[in-house]
């Protein structure tokens, strides 16, 4: 059985507000002065020893950033950010390589058991000498690349991929060892100045993970990051770069917590999927970052930009996204369909309860001919939740023969909550074809009715039927992933009902 | 005239100030006063650009820069009208009231000039179309002249009553702003149908304010017919009290650029809405329906479909927003809008915006673009029709489905009429 699914069932009742992974480990920190200026992106850059281009790079962002303002166009509401009130660096300090669990530093081991991850992956996650690269009995292995605040501490299994010619490491190291890769490719899909946080992240990133697959290669296991906040005041920045080359076919999952804290943290990552000739790529989220408290006190800022560029022919690039966390969600994973007869698909499942907000959906851009996009989109409100989906699908004048289709459905529970949808549908191909649907409703009494009379509680048969609603995404999650996201949900609407 | 050589806002402005004490109700201080508002809003927000979320895809600049003045003097002479529809009708030549021209004799209920109702439009002139509320709305107030004044008195079928608008070329750039007040009282009924014609290089920017009382029903069909070189820029605030139902169907075939904007709100209880329409576009041509439906009350139904078919280079949008507020329960909405492309140089943009903060609600919309069916075509071609001839069938059986909630046979003849006579001259100019 998946740790993760694991942890959640042992751990549920540990905290009152229903958030497991609200705890906050008490680690030597290594931090860089508060604020954010020039000094602190070349400090970043220093601590990280990358070359003169990165840091220019970097310098370039830093300088868009200052001309940029906040987008106010989301239908989010929060106080102003004080982006000189944060660090922008944040490490755990270990310096020595440990010879045994014993050795490391007892609060990161905590942090692993708690997070759900088994001792095998920890000693490899905590760089353990001689930990190898075996997985735990019984299990599928996963690769793990965990990022505690602003650093990549451990990636796992990275020997056994080294044997199929895959590169899967922290960006920071392939900065150091794959330089023409890095330089090739980043920012090629994001620019430094795409929107006012990929320009932050530009500026600031501190870490994030990097994947290159090979011409031909069939990536032989999951890829994975495990995303953690954990110092106070920190804003976390990582940068993720996906490469799939000709042919090749990769799965990568991405999970993230963060501890309960009163005041808001910012979360502004950017993540970019590159994909060529016949290749594919699959990117999963389960999204939990600490949501605040049920009076909607603190919580994390996730303004995140995804993007994926399709740009070979037949390539193919596929969102699925469960968003149960965070106080604010800005988030539109979204797909450039360059080659000819490429894919594009977003799969995803929002849900704000108690103050949560929520303004997320996907772009499709379709450029080449016969492109194809899927659109399916679930929003589920309770509590005081706001929930927008809000996605474009832009059809270009030479996308012969394109295609689209959208669904976006909306579940109310309660009538204190709120769901929006605002598609943007933009054709100039005659011959291309797009449908749009949306809905929006509340659980049916009769279903509720139907479930209770066969001895179900009032919550389990919401979860069953708020399961059911979102059966579509969640089927396209992979398998660890689903389990884990089907209990996600359930916990994320607890006190919503009844 | 001077003013006519300033373009956009600034010209409108500077007419404004320049004709502001020979405007109808000029010795009435409370309409003064609107008018001064309604212009110092217009000249702090000027015509909207693109850069306004409800403009994106419409754009005004070949508007904004250009130089129009209001018509001053009557139109002599003949004018050539539509052949009658009904018994009754008010006619409007460059927005002013023409009683000449109009029948209006026997009718059950109040048709007139608004011009000559001022003190009794009082209360309700700017109630619904606040000067704050959308610059074309601020820019009618602060030169609006006439339009129709509409009172049906509660209980009364008014029946049907034609409002027809024609604007004249004089051979120069010209605008005019009718505003039009329709208040229907409790448990009336009316069927309106509009006629817009006429053409030269002009702007027709009318205004509606639509009251609805408890229990009644107002049919408002409109045709916007007007020439090619014609920028038609119509918008409606429409208020629904319980039970009453406002049903609009528009078909937008003809100027250069239409923006048919409608706001409806449904104040009480078991209100309905209805909002349909057709816009067709051809060479050079902009067509937009831009819907905003605001469920303010438990129990409310709207529905509304809309079809769009552009040909050759040109551009169609779509916006409309459903907006249930949380006391809006049992709310049921439904929206539709289909686009068919019949040229590669076509675009259309469409938004269809659901913002819903009630839970006991049924809401949907649907948005669908294409080309025609190719096995549709094949099917009629295997049975021996001429291409043609196939097209045709397809593109009126698309059209007429916009119209086929109409009940009123009159109504729904003259709209089936004019989506036919648009489809027809494009069959001419091919």
């Amino acid at each position: 059985m998946p740790a993760v699914t694991e942890t959640i069932e042992t751990v549920q009742a540990v905290t009152d507000s229903g958030y497991k992974w609200g705890f906050e480990t008490d680690i030597e920190m290594e931090f860089a002065p508060k604020g954010l200026n020039e000094d602190i992106v070349r400090f970043i850059s220093a601590k990280k020893n990358e070359p003169a281009w990165l840091l220019e790079w970097r310098l370039r962002a830093f300088a868009l950033w200052k001309t940029m303002a906040e987008p106010r166009w989301a239908a989010v509401k929060y106080p102003p950010i004080d982006y000189q009130d944060a660090y922008y660096y944040a490490a755990p300090t270990q310096k020595v390589k440990p010879k045994s669990l014993d050795e490391v530093d007892p609060e990161l081991l905590k942090t692993y058991a708690k997070l759900g991850i088994p001792l095998r992956e920890q000693e490899i996650l905590a760089g353990v000498e001689g930990a190898g690269d075996t997985p735990a009995e019984g299990r599928m292995p996963i690769a793990v690349d965990a990022v505690f605040d602003s650093v990549s501490v451990a990636t796992s299994y990275k020997d056994r991929l080294a044997k199929d010619g895959i590169i899967f490491c922290a960006i920071s190291e392939a900065v150091q060892e794959h330089p023409e890769l890095v330089r090739k490719y980043l920012g090629t899909v994001v620019p430094q100045g795409d929107n006012f946080f990929a320009a932050l992240n530009s500026a600031v990133f501190t870490d994030g993970s990097f994947v290159y697959i090979p011409k031909g290669v069939r990536c032989p296991m999951e890829l994975s990051t495990y995303f953690r906040i954990n110092a106070k005041s920190t804003g976390q920045f990582e940068r993720t770069l996906i490469i799939a080359d000709e042919g090749s076919h990769v799965s990568y999952l991405e999970g993230c917590t963060a501890p309960m804290r009163d005041e808001n943290q910012l979360h502004a990552a950017v993540v970019e999927l590159v994909a060529m000739d016949d290749a594919t790529i699959k990117y999963s989220t389960v999204q939990n970052w600490y949501p605040g408290d049920a009076e909607g006190k603190g919580g994390i800022y996730n303004f995140v930009t995804k993007r994926g560029a399709c740009r070979g022919a037949r390539s193919k690039i596929s969102w699925t996204q469960v968003e149960t966390g965070s106080a604010i969600t800005w988030k539109y994973p979204s797909c450039i369909l360059q080659g000819e007869d490429s894919v594009g698909e977003f799969y995803s499942v929002a849900i704000t309860n108690n103050y949560q907000q929520a303004d997320t959906g996907t772009k499709m851009f379709h450029i080449g001919p016969r492109t194809k996009s899927t659109i399916v989109s679930k929003g589920i409100s309770a509590g005081h939740g706001q929930n927008t989906y809000r996605g474009l699908v832009r059809i270009g004048a030479k996308a012969t023969g394109a295609r689209n289709f959208t669904q976006c459905d909306s579940l109310l529970i309660g009538d204190l909550c709120g769901a929006h949808t605002v598609p943007y549908i933009e054709n100039r191909c005659a011959t291309a074809k797009v449908e749009h649907e949306a809905t929006t409703s509340r659980i049916a009494e009769d279903q509720l009715f139907y479930c209770r009379q066969r001895g179900l509680t009032q919550e389990d048969a919401v979860g069953l039927i708020v399961n059911g609603f979102c059966r579509e995404v969640l089927k396209e999650l992979p398998m660890e992933f689903a389990v884990e996201a089907q209990k996600l949900l359930q916990i994320s609407l607890e006190g919503s009902v009844g | 005239m001077t003013a006519a050589t300033q373009t956009g806002a600034a010209g409108f402005l500077a007419r404004y100030e320049g004709l502001k004490d020979h405007l109808p109700g000029a010795r009435k201080p409370w309409l003064n006063a609107l008018r001064a508002d309604a212009a110092a809003q217009f000249a702090a927000r000027g015509f909207p650009t693109r850069r306004v979320e409800q403009w994106k895809y419409t754009d005004l600049a070949p508007l904004a820069q250009a130089g129009f003045a209001e018509p001053l003097t009557m139109v002599d002479g003949t004018i050539a009208l539509p052949p009658a529809l009904a018994a009754h009708r008010a006619v409007f030549v460059d927005g002013r009231f023409r009683a000449d021209l109009s029948a209006l004799d026997g009718l059950a209920c109040r048709a007139t000039g608004l011009a000559q109702q001022l003190a009794d439009a009082e209360p309700h002139l700017g109630a619904l179309a606040r000067p704050d509320s959308e610059p074309l709305a601020a820019l009618n107030t602060m030169l609006f002249e006439d339009g129709l004044f509409l009172d049906v008195p509660a209980g009364v079928d008014g029946g049907l009553l034609e409002l027809v608008s024609v604007a004249v070329d004089p051979g120069r750039p010209f605008a005019f702003h009718p505003r039009h007040l329709l208040r229907l009282g409790a448990g009336a009924r009316l069927t309106l149908i509009e006629t817009a014609i006429g053409g030269g290089a002009c702007l027709h920017n009318p205004v509606f304010e639509v009251d609805v009382a408890e229990g009644a029903t107002l049919t408002h069909g409109r045709m916007l017919q007007e020439a090619a070189t014609v920028f038609h820029l119509s918008t409606i605030y429409a208020r629904i009290a319980a039970e009453g139902t406002y049903d609009n169907f528009t078909v937008a075939a003809g100027p250069r650029l239409t923006r048919n904007e409608i706001h409806a709100a449904l104040t009480g209880p078991r209100a309905a809405c209805h909002m349909n329409g057709a816009q067709m576009a051809a060479e050079g041509q902009h067509v937009d329906t831009t819907t905003s439906l605001d469920h303010a009350a438990p129990d409310c139904a709207s529905r509304q479909t809309y079809k769009t078919v552009l040909a050759g280079r040109s551009r169609g949008v779509f916006q409309g927003k459903i907006l249930v507020r949380r006391e809006a329960q049992k709310t049921d909405g439904y929206q539709m809008n289909q686009a068919l492309l019949l040229s590669e140089d076509a675009e259309i943009d469409s938004k269809p915006q659901l913002e819903i903060y009630a839970d006991d609600v049924k809401c949907s919309h649907g948005a669908t673009v294409g080309a025609l069916d190719p096995d549709s075509l094949f099917y009629l071609r295997a049975r021996g029709i001429p291409e043609a001839q196939a097209k045709a069938m397809l593109v009126e059986a698309f059209l007429h489905e916009a119209v086929e909630t109409v009940t009123d046979d009159t109504l729904r003849g003259a709209l089936t009429r004019a989506l036919d006579a648009w489809w027809a001259r494009q069959g001419a100019a091919a």
